[in-house]
């Protein structure tokens, strides 16, 4: 299986990515490259494996329901590109 | 000559022989005399340092300081620090203040530590050179024209030079054990869950580990007794009790079984760098350890397994950076100004408007792609494509069937050993530029140090002496069962210990 120049840019489109035409290229000779690596994989039987999602086992443990002290407004706001007194402001969505 | 590790500098301001604030002002002029060369820090905080340093001989004379009392301590950018600047090494977040501590911050603090700056990195983690980093590379302090390896190399290598005691790293595929490889010091990857995570930057939340660079096994010890223990902020921290592990491992036991996996020592590995990890195992030996062959047969394909699961987990993870909230957004005039010229050139040419996008969507995408550099766009377009429709089963869930096999692997191989000895990395720090077009040839070279994080054992890299070609650091690591970082310390103080009698 290969990765065509279209894919690259689907793929861009789904993680909100620009390429440049140069970019695009590259990446579909790379991607290409590394998944071409992974093919390794299926030498591996894993029939009846079950998926490793979890390194430890451990006790689901839940935190007593009690409200602590959010971060103030201001501090949330703090890092924003751009914002007024108690929003972030984007660009209009509704046209 | 002034101490380089935690324990001695200690001594010293407890004897009354030195103060916590002289020491600071020397380690800030010795920082602005190398750092330029060496670009490990990123930022210094001096004025906090010495605050911090005035504020800890205050406590030692009242005999109130805490445990971690006189050590200067480094941070990696992408473990967040109240009210600094924390960039995790990209343009993304070139102006990110954080307003938060993270817990392992929190835990340093609360134990006097003095938090003297901020490490360069690789982008978000990704990289095994810190040639990735938005704020220019880092050097190897043994050879300039040589990484420090990667992604903690700026905490490998302000450690190694003497910049700070100790510092803190991450390690997601061995981002703590190679660059302490590289540059010769101690870098231990503990259990996944052991420290919390909470305020470092994710990268692959499955597999991210914070862990300390230190001068010395002991020190290593004792930073882990510190910033071990469950965090209600982090639900995959572990609840298992905190032992005291400095204590824990002054002797090693007899009889202590070393296993040594033969896949670690074939094809690949400089014979050099094999012949001085060999020389550890016969100091343990001698030592009364017996040396045991073992195999973890699933090792060839732990590199595709982990950068199968690790970009995928990357490309979720940084969907985060949209330009809304915090980080990088593009300069919304002259992006509006793009998008009509789109429309324009479309319309004239009879073409469907339709196809372009919003200004929400634009702005998002403007920014991303402005934000981040090459090997992050390249690992969230990895991750992305294996996630996709199609293609998950293929990918995705087969690497996480064969990391249960890599994982059976260690745990059968844990029956007829104690610990796993192994190099850390197959050659010693390679050239700056020589890998940077070939991002496999990158990826591969964190062979040996992968298959830990896949298993979410501790592992830890120490010195073993220096290649006899090119003179720089080779490294031994050491790998155990969960939360068994007791026995990577207890064998790695003895081979410190015939180290230091040897010379």
């Amino acid at each position: 299986m290969s990765v065509t120049r279209e894919d690259v840019l689907h793929v861009a489109r789904l993680a909100r990515l620009r390429l440049t035409e140069a970019e695009t290229e590259q990446l579909a000779g790379d991607m290409n490259q590394i998944l071409g690596y992974m093919e390794l994989l299926n030498q591996v039987d894993t029939d009846g494996v079950e998926p490793l999602e979890h390194v430890i086992d451990h006790e689901p443990g839940l935190r007593a329901d009690v409200a602590l002290p959010p971060l103030p407004h201001e501090e949330a706001l703090k890092n924003a590109p751009d914002a007024d007194a108690d929003h972030f402001r984007v660009p209009r969505v509704i046209e | 000559m002034q101490p380089t590790d935690i324990r001695q500098t200690q001594r010293l301001i407890s004897k009354g022989d030195h103060s916590a604030e002289a020491h600071v002002s020397r380690q800030l002029d010795l920082i602005e005399r190398e750092n330029p060369g060496l670009n490990a820090f990123t930022s210094v905080a001096a004025a906090q340092a010495l605050e911090q340093a005035r504020e800890v001989d205050l406590k030692q004379r009242e005999g109130t300081a805490g445990r971690l009392a006189g050590a200067v301590i480094g941070i990696k950018e992408a473990i967040v620090e109240k009210g600094r600047i924390c960039t995790s090494g990209s343009k993304m977040l070139a102006s990110f203040e954080s307003v938060y501590d993270s817990t392992a911050v929190e835990r340093l603090r609360a134990e006097d530590a003095i938090l003297i700056g901020r490490l360069n990195m690789d982008e978000f983690a990704m990289g095994s050179s810190t040639e990735n980093s938005a704020f220019g590379i880092t050097r190897n302090p043994a050879d300039p024209s040589k990484v420090p390896g990667g992604s903690s190399g700026g905490s490998a290598a302000a450690v190694a030079a003497g910049l700070c005691h100790a510092a803190l790293g991450s390690d997601t595929g061995g981002s703590v054990r190679q660059p302490a490889s590289h540059c010769g010091v101690v870098g231990l990857k503990p259990t996944y869950g052991r420290i919390s995570r909470y305020g470092l930057i994710a990268y692959a939340s499955s597999f991210d580990c914070i862990g300390p660079l230190t001068q010395s096994v002991e020190d290593a010890a004792l930073l882990l007794s510190v910033l071990a223990g469950h965090d209600p902020k982090d639900a995959t921290s572990s609840r298992q009790p905190v032992p005291d592990y400095a204590s824990l491992s002054e002797t090693l036991s007899a009889g202590i079984r070393v296993g040594l996996p033969e896949e670690y020592f074939g094809e690949g590995l400089d014979p050099e760098v094999k012949n001085l990890v060999m020389q550890q195992v016969e100091v343990l030996k001698a030592a009364g350890a017996v040396p045991v062959p073992i195999s973890l047969p699933h090792t060839p394909y732990a590199v595709a397994t982990y950068y199968i699961l690790a970009t995928a987990e990357a490309s979720s993870n940084l969907a985060r950076f949209d330009g809304i909230r915090y980080g990088h957004r593009a300069d919304r005039g002259k992006m509006l100004e793009e998008l009509a010229a789109e429309k324009k050139q479309l319309q004239k040419n009879g073409g469907n408007t339709a196809t372009v996008d919003s200004a929400l969507i634009r702005l998002y995408k403007q920014s991303r792609t402005e934000g981040f550099g090459p090997e992050v766009k390249r690992r969230i377009m990895l991750g992305t494509y294996v996630l996709s429709a199609g293609y998950y089963d293929a990918y995705y869930g087969k690497a996480q069937r064969i990391r249960r096999l890599i994982q059976q692997d260690f745990l059968d191989a844990f029956r007829s050993c104690d610990v796993i000895l192994s190099p850390t990395s197959p050659t010693t720090a390679f050239g700056i530029g020589e890998k940077t077009d070939d991002p496999l040839q990158m990826y591969l070279s964190d062979i040996y140090t992968i298959s830990a994080n896949l298993a979410g054992i501790p592992a830890m890299s120490m010195p073993a002496g220096l290649h006899p070609a090119d003179g720089l650091p080779v490294g031994v690591q050491l790998m155990a069962p969960h939360f068994r970082e007791d026995l990577l310390f207890a064998a790695g103080r003895e081979l410190e210990r015939a180290q230091q009698s040897a010379g």
